[in-house]
């Protein structure tokens, strides 16, 4: 019965190990190293520099720049995102006639919210450089023109800039969370919400006393990923603002600068260091998340 | 008697719910409707745009097209490469995908159900891969990729601006999650029935691919929606490894390029009609499978 057992499992293993080894550990190790090094061009050989690169990174003020929209992404994304999702998977489950059924036509919204969600990031990027246009061939700034105002520059102001960006990231995941929470709160007992309506409770009170307790496993869930996709934050930024990252470094994301610094300054010791502070902000994150969120948890 | 010393009757009590909880009903519709229209707006915008003429794209945003002008899609189609880059897409995330069910099934399967020195190790091995962000990898990546285009005689297959080694690192990069996925879902199956084929003589390999994959089968559909949807809109490991050879780029790259390098003389209403061409298969795809899509997506964050 166990005869070709060994074989079995090496056989088994052995391809995925091996590219897994290969593509993922091997660039990551690399990349720990790399950033030591003053390492340039294809052909220059690296020299090791020791924390020279990290020194730099201290005092260049793109970087920190950079730094500070994943950190503004990072509190706003999740808040934003979670707020209007939670508020709309409410709507959706117990936002029917007497405060406890689903609300009616809540599987189109649900279809519709989430449709977002399929659609690539940078397809998406390209969509709202065009609905951003600053004339009145945009779609946000036509009736802008129309009613007598101003156009807003909402890529090419670099005030403006930020906040474009971070309404494409809320556009896009919102669906993903509301589907996420209706999933959560059809897993609560109906009679959780009955019996809260019954003793009184309207409808804050049922989403602050109710709902927002018994969901708050698959909230924390979402709050870590959220927080890890916008220090993740890549594509928006670099397809839809103007001089990737700009105007003015004012959109600009640690993704997009090591992307900036490896291949179009070539330098890629440099950029490995960014690449590594960037590993830390999402380790420290992740585990400081873990920690903060830890609550008792609510078995029904 | 005892219902008069109730303050109210049962039926006062849910007319007085209905009272407090009623008209909060239409409030919602609108609220709804209002991300209804946000959602899909643009999107429907988008569409109209791919039939206007260049002329009609730069006049009123809100306008309608006077005509159909249907030779923007096949302008996009031919001259943008769409097309072509659709078809790289396709080749891509099929291959990308079959590559990384099979390895990643087996993968976790092994190490969900087979004790050995080192087991519990490989596994957290693939799981760490969840945590790190994929850019720190990007540098090295790229040389890796270019070194192996140098090994002897399926080097020129794997190495930088090629398919083949696109899916490999597609294939390496989905492990993690595929492996943290399907182990856990293999832990949850029962024993008896590969204990009974092992006793009737069949092999590991045999329970595993007529027993233990088809009793595995949500769990792979689910798995199997998340991994083509990553891979199909990925956007960022294609930009770097296919860099130097247009004609091999994916659709997300080939979209991106039309709007970001172009400049002034880009034919915008081509640009509309490959939006469109992108959107569109998601569109379809999307209400077909709806249902799998939402839970294949969802399936890690519930985990």
């Amino acid at each position: 019965m166990r005869y070709g057992r060994t074989g079995f499992v090496v056989g088994f293993l052995a391809a995925p190990v091996l590219l897994y080894v290969i593509y993922v550990i091997a660039p990551y190790a690399q990349a720990f190293y790399i950033a030591l090094t003053n390492w340039r061009g294809v052909n220059a050989s690296p020299e090791f520099i020791g924390l020279e690169n990290f020194r730099r990174l201290f005092e260049d003020s793109v970087f920190w720049k950079a730094v500070g929209h994943n950190l503004l992404l990072l509190i706003l994304m999740p808040v934003l995102t979670l707020g209007i999702a939670l508020f709309f998977a409410f709507l959706l489950n117990v936002g029917g006639k007497s405060g406890m059924t689903g609300i009616w036509g809540a599987k189109f919204y649900r279809v519709v919210f989430f449709f977002p969600q399929v659609l690539a990031v940078a397809i998406v990027a390209v969509l709202f450089q065009q609905v951003f246009r600053p004339d009145r061939s945009g779609m946000l700034n036509a009736p802008l023109i129309a009613a007598g105002a101003e156009p807003i520059g909402f890529l090419s102001n670099p005030d403006v800039a930020f906040w474009s960006v971070l309404g494409v990231l809320v556009w896009q995941a919102v669906g993903f969370y509301v589907v996420l929470f209706s999933a959560g709160m059809a897993s609560v007992p109906k009679d959780m919400f009955e019996a809260a309506a019954i003793d009184g409770a309207g409808r804050l009170s049922l989403f602050f006393r109710v709902t927002l307790p018994l969901l708050w496993d698959t909230i924390q869930v979402g709050w870590v990923y959220l927080g890890i996709a916008a220090l993740d934050v890549f594509a928006v930024v670099w397809v839809m603002t103007a001089e990737h990252g700009g105007p003015d470094s004012s959109t600009t994301v640690m993704a997009a600068e090591i992307y900036r610094n490896a291949f179009q300054y070539f330098q890629f010791g440099y950029a490995s260091a960014m690449g590594v502070v960037l590993f830390f902000f999402t380790v420290g994150f992740a585990a400081l998340s873990l920690r903060l969120s830890r609550r008792e948890r609510i078995e029904f | 008697m005892a219902s008069q010393s109730l303050p109210f009757s049962r039926s006062e009590a849910r007319e007085r719910r209905k009272a407090r909880l009623g008209p909060m009903a239409m409030l919602s519709h609108v609220a709804l409707a209002l991300w209804t229209i946000l959602v899909a707006v643009p999107i429907i915008w988008t569409f109209l745009a791919s039939v206007k003429s260049e002329d009609e794209i730069f006049g009123d945003a809100w306008s309608l097209p006077a005509a159909l002008r249907l030779d923007n899609w096949a302008r996009a189609w031919e001259q943008a490469h769409i097309g072509q880059y659709m078809l790289n897409s396709i080749v891509v995330v099929f291959f990308g995908v079959s590559g990384t069910m099979l390895l990643g099934a087996m993968a976790a399967y092994v190490l969900s159900r087979y004790e050995f020195r080192g087991s519990k190790a490989l596994y957290l091995l693939f799981v760490s891969g969840l945590a790190f962000p994929v850019y720190l990898a990007l540098t090295p990546l790229f040389f890796v990729v270019q070194n192996m285009g140098r090994v002897p005689l399926i080097g020129p297959f794997i190495g930088l601006n090629s398919h083949a080694g696109l899916v490999l690192v597609y294939i390496a990069y989905s492990l993690p999650f595929t492996v943290f996925f399907l182990a856990a879902f293999f832990r949850t199956l029962p024993t008896a029935v590969a204990e009974a084929a092992f006793v009737d003589g069949a092999s590991h390999t045999r329970v595993f691919f007529q027993i233990m994959l088809p009793m595995a089968r949500p769990g792979i559909v689910s798995i199997t929606v998340f991994n083509i949807l990553g891979q199909w809109n990925q956007y960022q490991i294609p930009l770097v490894l296919l860099a130097g050879a247009k004609d091999k780029w994916v659709l997300t790259q080939g979209i991106a390029d039309i709007s970001t390098a172009a400049g002034y003389d880009a034919d915008w209403s081509a640009l509309f009609a490959a939006l469109s061409m992108a959107i569109l298969p998601m569109l379809v795809v999307y209400t077909v499978f709806q249902r799998q899509i939402q839970a294949g997506l969802t399936a890690g964050a519930l985990k």
